[in-house]
């Protein structure tokens, strides 16, 4: 299960309709648990609509900051500007790390779809992603 | 030359193929030597940081201290005594 407040969900969605046409992307900064504590926008240094890429200097920085806070880097968000809000082979095939969240949207649909998966050993499962009043 | 030690931070993903460690202390002058001794050290990493034809798999990142090594020589980068070596994978996908 992933846990966001809605600023945040309106913050990985913003930064997914601002790289239009390219594809938008960013990591989840929180704890273990699955609740996130902050967004991170990254560029998209694929620069594509078709495939993302984080900023691996961004990367390695909010690793860094993670350790600085006492938080761990639990997942990432990107956009599919046309399909569906489910990873693509792409996404399972590079799926860096089995403990993370992977938060897609789609910005095919009219509302805004954003779903959270888990992506162990090749297989995407849907999870739920809880919304929560800013607090 | 005193023999050069770097210490290597392991990302989760690759912590098994080396026992669990977050961090592993390897000899080496450049980024290069410093990774081919880790993957002798441990062979599970075969194939996951250098790839076949002897390149730096394409999708993990390699720092040498805050410096993304692509920009400082790659695999011919120079490595100090103290200096720290970060391994994270490539965080990358898309619709394609």
């Amino acid at each position: 299960m992933l846990t966001l407040t809605a600023s945040q969900r309106d913050r990985v969605v913003a930064t997914c309709l601002r790289a239009l046409p390219e594809e938008g992307c960013g990591l989840l900064l929180g704890s273990a648990d699955g609740v996130v504590a902050e967004i991170v926008p990254s560029e998209n240094v694929a620069h594509s609509a078709r495939i993302y890429e984080i900023d691996p200097r961004l990367l390695l920085k909010t690793f860094r900051r993670a350790d600085d806070l006492g938080l761990e880097v639990i997942g990432v968000f990107h956009s599919h500007t046309h399909s569906a809000a489910y990873p693509s082979p792409t996404d399972v095939n590079q799926a860096p790390d089995p403990n993370w969240h992977y938060v897609l949207v789609s910005l095919a649909t009219i509302p805004t779809e954003v779903q959270s998966y888990r992506i162990i050993e090749g297989v995407v499962t849907l999870e739920e992603c809880v919304v929560v009043s800013a607090s | 030359m005193a023999p050069v030690s770097t210490i290597v931070r392991i990302p989760t993903v690759l912590r098994p193929a080396v026992g669990g460690d977050a961090t592993v202390a390897v000899g080496g002058s450049t980024v290069g030597e410093v990774l081919t001794l880790l993957t002798n050290m441990f062979p599970g990493l075969q194939g996951q940081i250098i790839d076949d034809e002897g390149k730096l798999h394409r999708f993990l990142n390699v720092y040498v201290n805050d410096d993304d090594v692509r920009y400082i020589g790659g695999l011919e980068a120079p490595v100090s005594d103290g200096d720290d070596i970060t391994l994270l994978p490539a965080v990358a996908g898309g619709a394609a």
